[in-house]
């Protein structure tokens, strides 16, 4: 199992919770980070303050993976989130020792299996 | 001249002025966060360039003496507007009283554009419309033009406000297009306390928009404040019954919007009916705009805000209801229900004509201005959002990473 984190930009996330979801990529955190990437910096101004803002808004996307399924997040994530410019975000692939599901106590790969609830798709 | 009239109407154009703001609150609450300071800015801009243009040539070309299609140039750059008595209040004053109708109501048309329009492209727009649509159609109804002539009644502006704003802001979502996750993505309000806040100020400013339009503190101003409060409540009740009955829950969103809608719908009819009529008036305006709304969402067509729904259905059906329930005994006409059916024709002749000058002459400025320049920002620019891009701003910043620059170069884009 791998753990994959994408740090992307907020602007892209539909997108990439779109082509996630259509690769059945479904178990996913994500969470607002701040960031800096070498990007060019956005200048602020108020009243006569001028700033310039070294930090940017990110979003970073947390996914745990079984192996087989690991380059294809990768591949999706890239696509998805990518416009070429400076400031399109990193992934990282991350090795796990354990993973356990909280609700039944399953482990590893059954843990980062979705639930194939009644209903769902 | 008295000092009861003249006060009361400084009072109201200072309730009417507040009146912008609200809706900055009101529609900057609606958007997203990345771009509420641009959409707060939309109204707040108005306040500055319509309000100039007002008083240099807008005010002439609605309110100077001219024909029935529009005024003369008597007024131009305020020649001649003193302190001399314009009815029971200084013309100075009368004029003023009536910018800030100007200014909210090119302001308004800024609901079914945010998020997606250049600012400066928009600052034009509206500049041009105030004069080129607001102030001809101020003419026909108040100013001495042909729909005075005919009889149309719009005590504080149903016609010349509301229906004049809502044709204009589908025309422009038209024009300009979608927002570009339109269809793909749910845009949801970023912070519905602040819609909520701008429907309470609406509110209070609209007693000056409704009672001040009786122009003197007299007995039509007190109905005209009666109704613009007995109306909404009215509205507001019937949407949030209709909520409860579609989805199970009363709305904030909603309940703010059966509001707004009940204040457009009053706005003709605030000094010409009874408080009972108004109730109905009221009551029933929630129907065509709920269900208008509901509609809207369902297509293609991105008015982002539902101005269409709100302000030109709302505006539409006041105009004819104020045709239905008039009575003379109160002021202006009878109308339907007081024996005089014509009435109806006569609101709907004013309505048609607005809808169909402001509709095309709306098309025709942005057509024209996106000949000289570009009226949407870059793709990546609106995915991003517009209150950086455009204002070098961040309506909720939290200042970490920002380091200060010293020079007084306030830096390029």
């Amino acid at each position: 199992m791998k753990i994959i984190t994408a740090i992307i930009r907020p602007e892209k996330l539909p997108d990439v919770l779109e082509a996630l979801f259509k690769a059945d990529v479904r178990g996913l955190s994500i969470s607002r980070a701040q960031g800096h990437g070498g990007e060019i910096v956005q200048v602020t101004n108020y009243r006569g303050t001028t700033a310039k803002m070294e930090l940017h808004e990110k979003v970073r996307i947390d996914i745990g993976v079984s192996d087989p399924f690991v380059d294809v997040t990768v591949q999706v994530v890239m696509k998805a989130a990518r416009t070429g410019e400076v400031g399109d975000g990193k992934i990282f692939v991350i090795p796990v020792d354990k993973v356990y599901r909280i609700r039944t106590g399953e482990e590893d790969v059954d843990a980062v299996t979705p639930p194939m609830i009644e209903g769902s798709v | 001249m008295n000092g009861a009239d003249i006060g009361w109407m400084i009072l109201a154009t200072g309730m009417v002025l507040l009146m912008t703001p609200a809706l900055a609150f009101f529609y900057g609450g609606l958007v997203r966060s990345k771009n509420a300071l641009n959409t707060m800015m939309m109204s707040f801009a108005s306040l500055a360039v319509v309000g100039v243009l007002w008083a240099l040539a807008g005010y002439t070309l609605a309110f100077a003496p001219g024909n029935a299609a529009i005024g003369g140039l008597d007024y131009l750059f305020l020649r001649g507007v003193d302190l001399q008595a314009k009815g029971m209040i200084p013309h100075l004053l009368f004029m003023c009283y009536q910018g800030t109708f100007a200014v909210i109501t090119a302001a308004l048309v800024s609901g079914a554009i945010v998020e997606r329009m250049r600012f400066s492209a928009y600052l034009v727009f509206i500049g041009l419309w105030s004069l080129v649509v607001y102030a001809p159609v101020a003419h026909w109804v108040w100013g001495g033009g042909w729909l005075g002539t005919l009889g149309t009644l719009d005590f504080a502006g149903g016609t010349v406000v509301h229906v004049n704003a809502g044709v204009a802001a589908l025309v422009a979502a038209l024009v300009l297009g979608p927002r570009r996750d339109h269809g793909r993505q749910a845009f949801l309000p970023h912070n519905v306390p602040l819609v909520l806040l701008g429907t309470g100020l609406l509110w209070f400013g609209w007693l000056g928009f409704n009672g001040g339009s009786a122009l003197a503190a007299n007995n039509a101003a007190a109905l005209a404040a009666v109704n613009t409060v007995l109306a909404p409540m009215a509205t507001a009740t019937v949407w949030m019954l209709l909520d409860m009955y579609r989805t199970k829950r009363m709305t904030a969103v909603g309940a703010a919007t059966g509001i707004v809608v009940g204040l457009v719908a009053i706005t003709p009819a605030a000094g010409f009916i009874g408080p009972r009529a108004a109730l109905a008036l009221g009551a029933i305006a929630a129907l065509p705009s709920y269900y208008g709304i509901i509609w809207r969402s369902r297509t293609r067509l991105d008015d982002s805000l539902d101005v269409t729904p709100a302000h030109g259905l709302g505006g539409i059906v006041g105009a004819l209801l104020t045709g239905v329930f008039a009575r003379a005994a109160w002021g202006g006409a009878d109308g339907w229900i007081a024996g005089k059916p014509s009435q109806v024709l006569i609101q709907a002749a004013g309505v048609a004509a607005t809808l169909i000058y402001s509709g095309a002459a709306s098309f025709v400025l942005l057509k024209a201005i996106a000949l000289v320049m570009p009226l949407r920002p870059p793709e990546r620019e609106e995915a991003v959002g517009l209150d950086v891009w455009e204002h070098g701003e961040e309506a909720y910043s939290s200042g970490e990473g920002a380091i200060l620059v010293l020079s007084d170069d306030g830096g390029d884009r």
